[in-house]
């Protein structure tokens, strides 16, 4: 018999019911709830008459709807306002325990999970909210849901789900100069698509990946769903018992050392079976940029803008050629070069202590050009006191870029930030949907470093040229 | 839950390949809106022009598919973002079956928690039904069979394909899954007082 996988090890323990048909009833070890679905989630439960199940494993935090403006208060964004409030009240009613607008703790509902030790190896963890797969980067199960299986959660502490088929995603080789998770990633997705990890959850290995330090992974997997994955896995390793430890709701002392214990079994088995299996070799892979309006519209940052005409299929044309006219670029053309109006550094992303310090770097005794508008948002509220400490704060302000309180942002602009309409903006999120980050905007993706570049250059820039 | 069981009406063709959930309702229809707003927004970005006359070009526009309660899609349907709300704004355009190569995983268990079918079939079966349709625009209808797992097209031909057991009976009669769910309660908590000693660090103090 062939051995288990990272995602068999978690999930099998974790079925407490065979539903048949290839579907589990699982129990869920963490819920994580934000604004813009708690709320409303909490009181659903309570109208179809019943009680959150276990409120001591839940987690709520304000990002999605609220202000990122320097002296915000829960107001300065009223819809947020109204939001939070109705999640104050539900959380305080059934004891769930909230990281309110400016305490400690709260932030982006996937920087804070990993941040605050709430997300540990071998936990099933859910969010109303696609980019849980973010904890799979330390070795959790985790996968975002819509509003009916939050509430389903949240009475029950389990949810119905079917069997994702399993694929490893290896990266090996050493990271080339100007390359992150970020790119590998990108990389990755321009190779699968966004939909060549459907119904699979995908496990990243290989050297590369092996020496990634923790909030690389948590980048790593936070785009799994990009390619289709609902659960993107790392491996548990030393590296990630070295970031739990001390962590608020981390076990301490003994209880560490016997869930270490238990964690080093959970990597996959030598001769573990995957239902599919890709290599990348490192080699392969540039600083990256996208130029479309689909996560899979990538290429390397020093190629050129690609030409519909050379599209592999009617239907991929058809999306070339409407996310060129959408844009407003030719093909054909070097992407490097381009104007650049916005540049957002933040999101579930890229907002954590490295991406700030990477960024920091480029801009350190720079300037951002005259027509470019560029704002750092923080992940979390400890991750901006961490900056702070660290004067980067005061790097990003004296190079023109806006320093900012942490939130989702300029990510998906549902808290009214938006990029004009028509302006191009580089940023370090997740998608570059036609109007995601507000109406007409158009959204190149890029790590961090390369939106630090572009903010200087005034133009998409390769970062290996800084 | 609402119940699925038979439906015969009008499939529209809209064969875009990764129709994502923010193209089906975008964040600016969303946050702080009420579900009528919502249902009224299902596809916005395509449907209304920028002064919100609507968008002749749109094939959901135009009168022989406006209305229509099938969707003929194209593949990775619904992928990107978690929202629900972009199955209530399909419903609120009258559409109880999408049918598309591949679907996003979250969008399409969210179509099940909301009386929605979700059917797979493989991509030339897909722009067999919309020639089809094309050909006897006003008069072709599917039908989409829950209890056979079949789609009859316009002339004819029966398409088999397959919905898991279990989701195939909650749609067909309606169950509550909150309630299927409760049926379990005992093995739950026999779960978790297990659970709680062998793995002591997961279960945190309130
Ligand atoms: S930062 Fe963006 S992708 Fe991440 S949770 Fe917020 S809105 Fe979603």
């Amino acid at each position: 018999m062939a051995g288990l996988t990272l995602f068999d090890k978690i999930w099998r323990p974790h079925v407490i019911a065979d539903l048949g048909g290839g579907f589990a009833l699982l129990h869920l070890d963490r819920i994580l709830v934000h604004d813009l679905s708690g709320a409303r989630a909490l009181e659903e439960v309570e109208e179809k008459g019943h009680r959150v199940a276990r409120p001591e494993l839940v987690f709520a935090t304000p990002d999605h709807a609220v202000s990122t403006q320097p002296g915000r208060t829960e107001d300065t964004f009223p819809v947020g306002g109204r939001m939070l409030r109705a999640m104050r009240r539900r959380t305080a009613q059934h004891g769930i325990r909230l990281f309110d607008l400016d305490q400690d703790g709260t932030g982006i509902v996937h920087v804070i999970g990993p941040e605050l030790g709430i997300t540990l190896p071998g936990v099933t963890l859910v969010c109303g909210d696609s980019h849980t797969c973010t904890h799979g980067g330390m070795g959790a199960l985790a996968f975002g849901i819509g509003s009916s299986e939050l509430v389903h959660a949240l009475a029950t502490q389990t949810l119905a789900q079917r069997t994702p088929k399993t694929m490893r995603l290896r990266f090996e080789g050493a990271l080339p100069a100007g390359v992150t998770a970020k790119d590998m990633i990108l990389h990755a997705i321009g190779r699968l698509g966004t939909a060549g990890g459907t119904g699979y959850a995908v496990e990243y290995a290989g050297s590369a990946v092996r020496g990634l330090p923790m909030e690389a992974r948590f980048t790593l997997c936070n785009l799994s769903i990009e390619m289709g994955n609902k659960i993107g896995m790392v491996a548990p390793d030393d590296t990630t018992y070295q970031y739990i430890d001390g962590r608020d709701f981390a076990p301490r002392g003994a209880a560490l050392e016997a869930a270490i214990a238990h964690w080093r079994t959970l990597p996959s088995d030598a001769d573990a079976r995957f239902d599919a299996e890709h290599v990348i070799d490192m080699k392969e892979v540039a600083p990256q940029i996208t130029w479309g309006t689909s996560p899979e519209h990538v290429i390397a940052v020093d190629q050129a803008i690609p030409d519909p005409a050379r599209a592999p299929d009617a239907n991929r044309k058809a999306a070339w050629e409407s996310a060129l006219k959408y844009q407003g670029l030719e093909p054909g053309r070097p992407i490097a070069g381009t104007r650049v109006d916005w540049v957002f550094i933040g999101s579930c992303t890229n907002s954590r202590i490295s991406d700030l310090r990477a960024a920091a770097t480029i801009a350190k005794g720079r300037r951002t050009a005259a027509h470019v508008t560029a704002w750092v948002v923080p992940g979390s509220r400890r991750v901006k006191e961490q900056a702070e400490a660290e004067g980067l704060d005061k790097v990003f302000l004296a190079a023109g870029f806006h320093w900012r309180e942490p939130g989702c942002s300029m990510c998906v602009a549902s808290n009214g930030e938006t990029v004009p309409p028509g302006q191009r903006s580089v940023s370090t999120s997740n998608r570059n949907f036609a109007s995601r980050q507000g109406p007409d905007a158009r959204t190149h993706l890029a790590s961090p470093a390369m939106a630090a570049a572009a903010a200087i250059a005034g133009a998409i820039t390769d970062v290996r040229r800084i | 839950m609402n119940r699925f069981t038979k439906l015969e009406g009008v499939a529209a063709p809209f064969l875009r390949a990764n129709v994502d959930t923010d193209m089906i309702i975008p964040m600016t229809r969303l946050v702080g809106t009420s579900r009528a707003d919502i249902e009224a927004s299902g596809f916005a970005l395509f449907r209304f022009n920028g002064d919100g006359t609507e968008n002749p070009d749109f094939v959901l526009n135009q009168p022989v598919w406006k209305g229509a309660p099938i969707l003929l899609a194209g593949d990775n349907f619904g992928c990107g973002s978690s929202r629900e709300a972009a199955v209530w704004a399909l419903a609120g355009m009258g559409i109880r079956v999408v049918i598309a190569p591949s679907f996003g995983d979250i969008f399409y268990n969210n179509c099940f928690q909301n009386g929605m079918l979700p059917v797979e079939l493989p991509i030339a079966a897909i722009e067999e039904l919309a020639e089809e349709m094309r050909a006897s625009p006003g008069n072709a209808r599917v039908t989409v069979d829950l209890e056979r797992q079949i789609v009859v097209s316009p002339r004819g031909r029966e398409l088999p394909f397959k919905v898991e057991a279990n989701r195939r009976d909650a749609l067909l009669q309606g169950l509550d899954d909150i309630g299927v769910t409760l049926t379990h309660r005992d093995a739950i908590a026999a779960w978790q007082a297990k659970d709680r000693a062998a793995r002591p660090w997961v279960w945190l103090k309130a």
